[in-house]
């Protein structure tokens, strides 16, 4: 069985990918995710956003009350200043490279233009396999055109490809108007994969207390269709790698990305819910799975169900939503 | 000859000094006290990170309980042999004495480093003078004098050099705040030439002299009448060898680095007739005095003391001219019943034992107290006594005293300042950023563009809304005038509203440049100045500028912070620097101070730098003035005498034009005269929203500044109130037509929005409406002032009829503390609040030192205040370390004289009706209609005594008869005081059983002082002293406490839990012994804005980290198990309060593995203590605890 994948450019020795997620904060947790199989791990995001909003609190509560009061001139240590910047981040991206026999992949979301790239370029330094650029933004401004919010997407690409020498992958949302086009916007922009798709904060609102109140659920199952959809539509369309990112919850769900035509599957919810060992159950079952049908790599599988290589590839467009309803009208 | 190394760098006088000592020491034995603390706090941190002194090692730092601890730890490492120093001033000093005089008597060599600070007398002052290093002249410690920044970096060093080849102790001194805090341009000694004034073989010879077993001997024995003189004098020979070694030392000084100085420096006339001998800073002042009347051919001098003990009879006398014919000795300390201050009685003696032809007449004076500002007008008003035939004896100069006598008339414009300096005043808030700027500002010109920078800052004395003037002087030479800039020729205005409170403009010299920060443009900011300000920009001829900062800063993302673009407006009009190098030299600064914050911050600077002279306009004067409205008062006409006569004066920054004959002979000030300083700090405060309100207290009950009033009364009431007064029927049952009305002293308050936070009344409808909202001030403030004027007309809620058991009640109660300077969202000052509206009338506080007392007693105005009858709580300081026993003093006096009163009372029982002798001597005194009723029996008694005109008895009865009214006597503090320095005393106390109630408001830091670690710091957390994290659990010391099994004991949280709060704070006063509250108070020092303090109070409880619990050991006596823990077990990971707060959050993000190392142990701790908690309240299986029982009971 050779379960080696190429992604991104990369060699990994099985396409299941620990994607960005609070587990993998922790080096002992990348190990124990490298232990138990995992192709390639993407580290938790670097938020300039939140980084900046960070070290402007930090700078506030530091000053605040300084050079106020005679016998008070400060309350903190003097050189706890230095406190909230990229260096975390970077040095687990550092250790973890230093560390890790599997690619470890970067994940940025920038807010500014100079953000991106300079972030981009300290994730390189720091050793790196590859950044995938998690562009997290919700066009809240009415005012603002699918074509502008595209540009932003597309400018934000090139940037950072034309920085940094390591592969650029985009993780996206599912919610333009022709994903297949965007993709190879961004492409012809430098990226060289798509992760798909991002899960975008999605408040709630507490009616009691007449609050918005932020409210993150894992993915389920149900929720991986989309992907399925796209990765199936776009697989051997483009020259980008896929990776496959939401609803990963059994070894199956790792097949039918395959046979969509994912290069990679992504999971962070399943890990989240059964602990780390889980990757070993994705991995062992997608082993299984080859072999209990004389298959000897993904390869063997990979796009086999995708857009252009099933026999009815309308199934992919309007004529499976007719199914669907035609199926429900039966009942 | 100078050093090739040498570096110019620009830092304070406790830098430059710590500098030095942490390089020369292996172990620093410290404890907090302002101004030396930053040293200390200085030597923790470069310990955190590794630094080495010249030996290459880090050195211990170990903070103490006191500073008696520190010198005790201090001459136990110099005993063992290590190269140890400590760092304090004034009470610290003293506290150290005894271990001086046995480091002395043992011949050990060590420097302390003092920040001279005056010792506390009428009142307590942190301020600079020689009161407390005078009090250690008998200890046997050499004394050395720093005059200046430089000075104390390089004294430091000689010092160090001198007492290891002498083996005498030496006090290294330089002038609290005028020399510790100014920041200077100086030439850093660099280590090699540290390195080559330390005397190895000295070291190794100190080594060799320590207490070690392998060569055991006795030191430290008890010596009897036969011996103990011989052993005293024994000495001798090392304390006079003492100034040839220090001249020596400041020789080699001289050939490494250029700098001399001398034992007894002599500069001016060689053939001077009057001279004045001082020392600290002020010899700076006369020196420059003396520059300018030489200059101006007068034969004058100054010699300036360094080496003042040992005194050197003979370098003294070989400084001094043969001409001189006058001498003024000046001293910075007072010695009450003295023939003179020590300087002078010294010089006098040395002069008489010079046995020259013709004596020169020698006479004292006494100057600069607490920092009282010295400058050359003074010193020249000295030198033109020292003209008189019969020149003044104990002069006293630089005040108006108008009672004795004392004081020199002084000639206000003289000024030596040369012309070539730049002088500018900024006058800005705390909050603004305006001395951090100016500090930068030093930086920038004197290191990066070999020029010469000063910087001197005073504040006031608020925590809150604190105004601020900065001094700072630049020039191509040297800047050595260490006093406040009396003509600058450059004023800059940062907040537009003081141009209605001070004077901005009384220090601007002619033709200065005016910078001011306005709201209102070009065109119109002339319409909106006071015509006095109108005034002075025409008759000085002013070049006035304006700039809209705020906006600029809004701008570029900065929000309110104009610092940058003010900073930039100062370069651009004073020609400090060249435009061009100035603008890149301000950004180049931006890079270094901000660069560790992130680069968003270093671009929205450098933008505001940019944007900053865009909106710099220069306003064209008009000839004359036009404007219509003038500075108000400060206080209205309706203030008291006292208040309009002194408080006054001094909240208009005029306090040093105050006459002696004003001021108290005894440090007693009238309460309440907060209320009367409306400071009008917040931007935003609070408005009712009556239709929401469910009237339930808990806003008034966190207010931390007494702002928040309730009273109902009865609806006819409402006739002739304002159309803004709002009301709202009370929501109670069974009060027809009475309303409720919440009042909100606007002007009082801080806009912290603790009581917005508090509300737990909401709008079904309106998203993130509550009860009360906060709001722009600026439109409410003139009907709110009409608001509180009739609320005031409404009748105070009669206290008996008050529900004190719960927080709804607590709300009708008048608070007697109100007003005070804390800071914003204050955690400690709403328990402080509590106690006055619970037991005001007869409550004597016991204060320690530390926050509570500066907010609660520091000048210009007092916050602790009286009701309507005149009665309120009897305040007062003694020290830090003894306030639980001073309080313990109040109620030994109290019972005392409760004794003789009721045994009096008995003898006049004929006299007055044995009945109401009767009635008085058994009256219960616990609850308020109780203690009303005692009251008015007391008033009948009193009433007769004084018609026995001539009675003996009832005269002597009379002195003590209102002790029959029960009194409250409450002992008040921090944890620095309850945890550390006072715990000794408080054990003590605690031990007693009197009765006598301990209120600890536990900040778990040195907060007064910045935020110093104390035994109270968690685990876990940073803190000065404790930069790296705290590694050892706080003390416990409720368990301690309840350990004594007799002793009350509650810890509360306000924020957690009001109502227990309350209970505890009512049970405690009601047990007839010791009670102690530890109460959770949140802090500026935990790093968080403290509108969330309540919330984090309610997390530290979820957490587990603070347990509710109340010992009550009257429940032994019904037969319960007297331990209650009154909050639940914890819900919430620690880590969940903690990262709250940047105390633990900092931690987590520089070191973050060593974090949650620290992290999981506090975790643990939490589990340990609940659970032994836990065993402990077990033990209670008596009936259910809502069955209130024990001292409850009484209430």
């Amino acid at each position: 069985m050779d379960l080696t994948t190429s992604y991104l450019g990369l060699s990994l020795k099985n396409p299941v990918v620990a994607s960005a997620g609070p587990l993998n904060r922790h080096l002992d947790n990348l190990l124990h995710l490298q232990d138990c199989g995992a192709g390639a791990v993407v580290l938790p995001s670097i938020f300039e956003e939140q980084i900046e909003r960070e070290q402007e609190i930090f700078d506030a509560l530091i000053d605040h009350g300084a050079d106020s009061f005679s016998e008070a001139l400060s309350y903190f240590p003097a050189q706890t200043a230095y406190a909230y910047d990229t260096g975390q981040h970077l040095a687990l991206i550092e250790n973890a490279a230093a560390s890790l026999a599997i690619p470890v992949i970067a994940s940025l979301n920038g807010t500014t233009a100079n953000g991106w790239v300079d972030y981009a370029r300290d994730i390189e330094q720091a050793g790196a396999a590859a950044i995938e650029l998690n562009i997290f933004f919700i066009p809240s401004d009415a005012t603002e055109s699918g074509l502008d919010v595209e540009a932003r997407y597309v400018d934000v690409v090139r940037a950072v490809s034309s920085t940094v020498k390591i592969p650029v992958s985009v993780k996206i949302g599912p919610y333009f108007s022709s994903p297949g086009h965007m993709a190879g916007e961004l492409t012809e922009a430098g990226a060289k994969g798509l992760a798909m798709f991002n899960r975008f904060y999605e408040p709630d609102i507490d009616p009691a207390t007449l609050t918005v109140r932020p409210d993150i659920q894992l993915s389920n199952a149900y929720e991986m269709r989309l992907p399925l959809l796209w990765i199936g539509v776009l697989a051997g369309r483009t020259p980008a790698s896929l990776a496959a990112t939401t609803g990963v919850e059994t070894p199956e769900d790792v097949v039918k990305y395959l046979l969509a035509g994912a290069d990679v599957v992504m999971t962070t919810s399943s890990l989240l819910r059964h602990g780390i060992d889980h990757m070993r159950v994705l991995v062992d079952g997608l082993t299984d799975w080859l072999s209990s049908r004389g298959l000897n790599s993904p390869a063997d599988i990979r796009g086999r169900m995708s857009h252009a290589n099933v026999d009815n590839p309308e199934a992919y467009e309007r004529a499976n939503y007719i199914k669907v309803l035609q199926d429900f009208d039966g009942l | 000859m100078a050093d090739v190394n040498e570096v110019q760098a620009t830092m304070d006088g406790n830098s430059a000094v710590a500098h030095v000592a942490y390089r020369v020491n292996e172990v620093c034995s410290i404890y907090p006290i302002t101004p030396s603390s930053p040293m200390a706090e200085l030597a923790d941190e470069w310990t955190s990170h590794g630094l080495t002194n010249i030996w290459g090692n880090v050195p211990v730092i170990q903070e103490m309980q006191s500073e008696g601890g520190a010198a005790g730890a201090v001459h136990g490492a110099l005993q063992a042999g290590a190269l140890t120093t400590t760092f304090t001033a004034s009470q610290g000093l003293l506290l150290m004495l005894p271990n001086m005089f046995k480091i002395a008597g043992e011949l050990t060599p060590s420097v302390f480093h003092v920040a001279a600070r005056s010792v506390a007398t009428q009142a307590l002052s942190i301020f600079g003078d020689h009161s407390d290093v005078m009090a250690i002249r008998p200890t046997g410690f050499a004394m050395l004098a720093s005059n200046s920044v430089q000075e104390a970096h390089d004294m430091a060093l000689v010092a160090q050099a001198a007492t290891l080849k002498s083996r005498v102790p030496f006090v290294h001194f330089f002038d609290g705040f005028r020399t510790s805090h100014e920041v200077n341009t100086l030439t850093l000694v660099p280590d090699e030439t540290i390195r080559a004034m330390i005397d190895d073989e000295a070291v190794k010879a100190h080594r060799a002299r320590a207490l070690n077993p392998e060569n055991p001997f006795v030191r430290g024995t008890a010596q009897n009448p036969d011996v103990f003189f011989q052993g005293r004098e024994a000495a001798n020979p090392f304390h006079l060898a003492v100034p040839g070694i220090v001249a020596d030392a400041m020789e080699q000084f001289d050939a490494l680095t250029g700098r001399h100085y001398k034992l007894f420096d002599y500069f001016g006339a060689p053939d001077a007739e009057r001279v004045i001998v001082v020392m600290g800073s002020g010899a700076e002042v006369v020196r420059e005095t003396v520059g300018h009347l030489v200059a101006h051919s007068e034969k004058v001098g100054v010699i300036i003391v360094r080496l003042f003990r040992p005194f050197s009879v003979e370098h003294l006398l070989s400084a001094l001219p043969e001409t001189c014919r006058a001498i003024a000795v000046l001293d910075r300390t007072k010695e009450p019943g003295a023939t003179g201050e020590p300087l002078y009685l010294d010089v006098v003696s040395a002069i008489m034992r010079a046995g020259r032809e013709t004596m020169p007449k020698v006479v004292g004076g006494r100057y600069g107290l607490s920092s009282k500002d010295f400058d050359p007008a003074q010193a020249k008003a000295v030198f033109d006594e020292l003209k008189k035939p019969e020149p003044r004896n104990g002069f006293t100069v630089g005040i108006k005293d108008d009672v004795t006598f004392s004081s020199l008339d002084v000639d206000a414009s003289y000024a030596t300042e040369p012309d070539d300096a730049v002088r500018a005043v900024f006058y800005g808030l705390g909050a603004d950023g305006t001395v951090g700027a100016n500090k930068n500002s030093v930086k920038i010109i004197a290191e990066d563009s070999g020029r010469y920078a000063q910087g001197y800052f005073v504040y006031d004395s608020h925590k809150s809304g604190a105004q601020t003037v900065s001094h700072l002087r630049f020039g191509p030479n040297p800047i050595r005038s260490p006093y406040l800039i009396r003509s600058a020729n450059f004023v800059a205005c940062h907040q537009f509203h003081f141009l209605e409170k001070i004077d901005v403009l009384r220090l601007a010299a002619p033709g200065a440049t005016f910078l001011l920060n306005s709201p209102y443009g070009l065109d119109e900011v002339w319409e909106h100045l006071p015509r006095s300000v109108q005034e002075q920009i025409i008759a000085k001829k002013l070049k006035f500028h304006v700039i809209d900062a705020s906006t600029a800063a809004r701008e570029v993302g900065l929000k309110n912070r104009t610092n940058t673009v003010l900073q930039t407006c100062f370069f651009a009009l004073s020609g400090v620097l060249p435009h061009d190098e100035a603008i890149a030299a301000i950004k180049q600064a931006i890079s270094k101070s901000y660069g560790r914050k992130g680069k968003r911050i270093v671009e929205q600077n450098w933008a505001a730098v940019d944007g900053a002279l865009a909106r710099l306009h220069e306003v064209k004067v008009p000839a004359e003035p036009s404007s219509r409205f003038e500075r108000p008062p400060i206080v209205p006409d309706t203030a008291p005498d006292f208040v309009r006569r002194v408080t006054a004066r001094m909240m208009e920054g005029l306090g040093d034009e105050i006459a002696v004959s004003a001021m108290p002979v005894d440090g007693t000030f009238p309460s309440g005269t907060a209320a009367w300083e409306k400071r009008n700090v917040a931007e935003e405060v609070p408005v009712w929203r009556q239709d929401l309100c469910i009237q339930c207290g808990q806003c008034s009950f966190v207010c931390p500044h007494s702002v928040i009033r309730a009273k109902y009364y009865d609806e006819a009431q409402l006739d002739g109130a304002p159309a803004s007064f709002k009301s709202a029927p009370v929501n109670a049952r069974g009060y027809p037509d009475v309303q409720f009305s919440l009042q909100f002293y606007v002007e009082d308050c801080t806009g912290c929005g603790l009581c917005v936070e508090a509300c737990p009344a909401q709008s079904a409808v309106e998203p993130g409406i509550k009860a009360i909202n906060l709001e722009e001030k600026a439109g409410l403030v003139a009907a709110e002032r009409e608001n509180i004027a009739f609320f005031e007309g409404l009748p105070v809620n009669d206290r008996a009829r008050v529900d004190f058991a719960n927080v709804r009640g607590v709300q009708f109660l008048e608070p007697l503390f109100e007003f005070s300077g804390a800071c914003a969202g204050c955690g400690e000052t709403p328990y402080v609040k509590l106690l006055s509206q619970l037991f005001g009338d007869r409550l004597m506080v016991a204060n320690a030192t530390g926050c509570s007392s500066i907010y609660g007693g520091n000048l210009p105005v007092t916050p602790w205040t009286k009701n309507a009858e005149g009665r309120g709580p009897a305040w007062s300081n003694s020290l830090f370390e003894d306030n639980a026993e001073f309080g313990l003093g109040f109620r030994l006096a109290a019972d005392k004289h409760l004794e003789i009163a009721r045994d009096l009372l008995c003898q006049m029982a004929d006299a007055v009706g044995p009945d109401l002798v009767t009635a008085i001597l058994d009256a219960p005194q616990i609850s308020e209609s109780e203690i009303r009723r005692q009251r008015e029996r007391v008033a009948e008694l009193k009433t007769k005594l004084l018609a026995l005109k001539g009675n003996a008895t009832a005269e002597y009865l009379l002195s003590v008869v209102d002790h029959l009214v029960r009194r409250s006597v409450w002992i008040v503090g921090g944890d620095g005081w309850a945890y550390d320095i006072g715990y000794g005393g408080l054990d003590h106390v605690l031990a007693s059983g009197r009765n006598v109630n301990i209120l600890v408001m536990d900040t778990e830091v040195y907060s007064n002082t910045g935020g110093q670690a104390s035994k109270a710091t968690p685990l876990g957390a940073i803190a000065k002293f404790a930069a790296a994290g705290k590694r050892t659990a706080r003390k416990d010391l409720a368990l301690q406490a309840i350990a004594y099994g007799n002793v009350y004991v509650a810890q509360v949280a306000m924020g957690a839990n009001p109502q227990q709060t309350l209970q505890a704070f009512r049970e405690a006063e009601a047990w007839e012994g010791t009670s102690l509250i530890l109460a959770y108070s949140h802090c500026i020092a935990h790093g968080y804005d403290l509108r969330k303090g309540l919330s984090q109070q309610d997390k530290a409880v979820a957490s587990g980290y603070w347990p509710l619990l109340r010992y009550d050991p009257a429940l032994r006596g019904v037969g319960e198990a007297p331990f209650r823990l009154d909050s639940p077990r914890p819900t919430l990971p620690f880590k969940d309060y903690a990262y709250n707060e940047l105390r633990y959050s900092a931690l987590a993000a520089s070191r973050p593995d060593k974090a949650a190392a620290l992290l999981g142990e506090a975790q643990q701790a939490i589990r340990d203590k609940y659970h032994s908690y836990e065993e402990f309240a077990r033990m209670d299986a008596g009936p259910n605890p809502s069955e209130v029982m024990g001292a409850a009971r009484k209430l």
